[in-house]
C-alpha cells in the first residue's frame, strides 16, 4: 500500500482547517478507505477536540519524533469509524520540537498501512507549515470569503508553489448565499478569480458545525446534513471522483461563471 | 451578470472587497520594493528615449495579473518617427 499524503492549510487562523481535516477524514474514513490524521500544530492541539477523542491521548506526535514510541502506539482509534485513526499533537512543545524531514520519515511509514494520511497545518508560514506540507503529495487550501483569509491564501498557495507541491487546490468554507446574493459577500466565483486555482470544495456557513464540534462528532458523519455533504464530496473529489458542485450553496449563475473559469484556466495550461 | 444591487447603481460591499483584492495581490505576489516600479518606469523611459522620441508623460507601466503569474505591461507611446531609421 502506498497512501496519499494530504495537507490541509491556509494562511490564516480561524478558517477551519482542524474542522475540514476532522471531516474530510472522516468522509474518507466512511467511504471504506484506511485514513490517519495528524495533528501538526504542535502546542496548539485541537483536532483531537473535534474528534472527540482527547480522552485517549497516551503518547503525541513529539513523542514519535523523539523516539519515546512507535508510530503505532501514539494513534488513537476513532470510537465511531474503525478505519480512523489520530495522531495527536504534542501540548507543552512548541514547533521547534518537530522538522520537516522528521515529517516525511513519519508518513513514509504510515503510507505502508494507511491509504491516506491528512495532515493539519497549523495557522502561518513558519516552521510549523514547512512542517506540515513537508511530506504532501496534495495540498488542500482553506478560505473564508473575506478580505483576510483570501489574501493569506493566496500567499500560501504562492508558498505551496515554490515548494513545488502545487497546484494546491481551495475550500471556500462558510459561504452565506443570503449575504452573496445581497452582494455583501465575495462569491465562490470571485474567490476563484482571485486566486486562479482549482476548487475542490464549497462549505456553506453552518451554525451546526459548532454543535457537532462541541459534541465531538464530525458533521461529515451526518447523512442529512448538506455541510456534512459538502464534505463528503469533497472526500469523493480527493480520490479522484468527478462531483459536480451544487448550485444550491452558490450565488447566482454559479455553474456557468465557474465552468467559464475553469475553460479560461485550461486555456493558459495549454 | 449584474447583480440586482448594481443595475440599481449601488456598490455593495462584496464588489467593492473584490476590486481591492485584486490590486492587493498584484502587490503581494510581485513582492517588489515600494518604490521599484517608479525606478522601472524612469529607466524604462531613458532607455527608449535614446533611439525613440517617447511621449514621456503618456508612458505607463503596470503589473498585470494573468493567472496566477504576473506580466509588467509597458505602453510607450512615439512622439515623432524614429531618430536613427533602421538600415537593416
Amino acid at each position: 500500500m502506498t497512501g496519499r499524503v494530504i495537507t490541509i492549510t491556509s494562511g490564516k487562523g480561524g478558517v477551519g482547517k482542524t474542522t475540514a481535516t476532522a471531516n474530510i477524514s472522516a468522509a474518507l474514513a466512511a467511504m471504506g478507505h484506511k485514513v490517519v490524521c495528524m495533528d501538526a500544530d504542535i502546542g496548539l492541539r485541537n483536532l483531537d477536540v473535534v474528534l472527540g477523542l482527547e480522552n485517549r491521548i497516551v503518547y503525541d506526535l513529539v513523542d514519535v519524533v523523539e523516539g519515546r514510541c512507535k508510530v503505532r502506539q501514539a494513534m488513537i482509534r476513532d470510537k465511531r469509524l474503525e478505519e480512523l485513526y489520530l495522531i495527536p499533537a504534542a501540548q507543552t512543545r512548541d514547533k521547534n520540537a518537530v522538522a520537516p524531514k522528521d515529517m516525511v520519515r513519519i508518513c513514509d511509514e504510515l503510507r505502508q498501512d494507511f491509504d491516506y494520511i491528512v495532515i493539519d497545518s497549523p495557522a502561518g508560514i513558519e516552521r510549523g507549515f514547512k512542517n506540515a506540507i513537508a511530506p504532501a503529495d496534495e495540498v488542500v487550501i482553506i478560505t473564508n470569503p473575506e478580505v483576510s483569509a483570501v489574501r493569506d491564501a493566496d500567499r500560501i498557495i504562492g508558498l505551496v508553489e515554490a515548494e513545488q507541491k502545487g497546484p494546491a487546490k481551495l475550500v471556500v468554507n462558510r459561504i452565506n448565499t443570503d449575504m452573496v446574493e445581497r452582494g455583501d459577500m465575495l462569491a465562490v466565483a470571485d474567490v476563484l478569480e482571485l486566486l486562479a486555482v482549482e476548487l475542490i470544495g464549497i462549505v456553506p456557513d453552518d451554525t451546526a458545525v459548532l454543535v457537532s464540534t462541541n459534541k465531538g462528532a464530525p458533521i461529515a458523519l451526518e447523512p442529512k446534513s448538506k455541510t456534512g455533504q459538502a464534505f463528503r464530496d469533497i472526500a469523493r473529489r480527493l480520490t479522484g471522483e468527478e462531483v459536480p458542485f451544487s448550485t444550491s450553496n452558490g450565488n447566482n449563475g454559479f455553474l456557468g461563471r465557474i465552468s467559464k473559469l475553469m475553460k479560461s484556466k485550461e486555456g493558459r495550461n495549454a | 451578470m449584474p447583480s440586482l444591487s448594481e443595475l440599481l447603481g449601488r456598490k455593495r460591499s462584496a464588489s467593492t472587497a473584490k476590486d481591492r483584492l485584486r490590486v492587493v495581490l498584484i502587490h503581494d505576489r510581485s513582492a517588489l520594493p515600494p518604490g521599484v516600479m517608479d525606478a522601472l518606469r524612469q529607466e524604462l523611459i531613458e532607455v527608449v528615449a535614446r533611439h525613440i522620441d517617447v511621449d514621456r508623460h503618456a508612458v505607463r507601466v503596470e503589473m498585470v495579473q494573468e493567472g496566477r503569474s504576473a506580466t509588467l505591461q509597458a505602453e510607450i507611446p512615439i512622439k515623432a518617427a524614429p531618430k536613427h531609421p533602421s538600415s537593416e
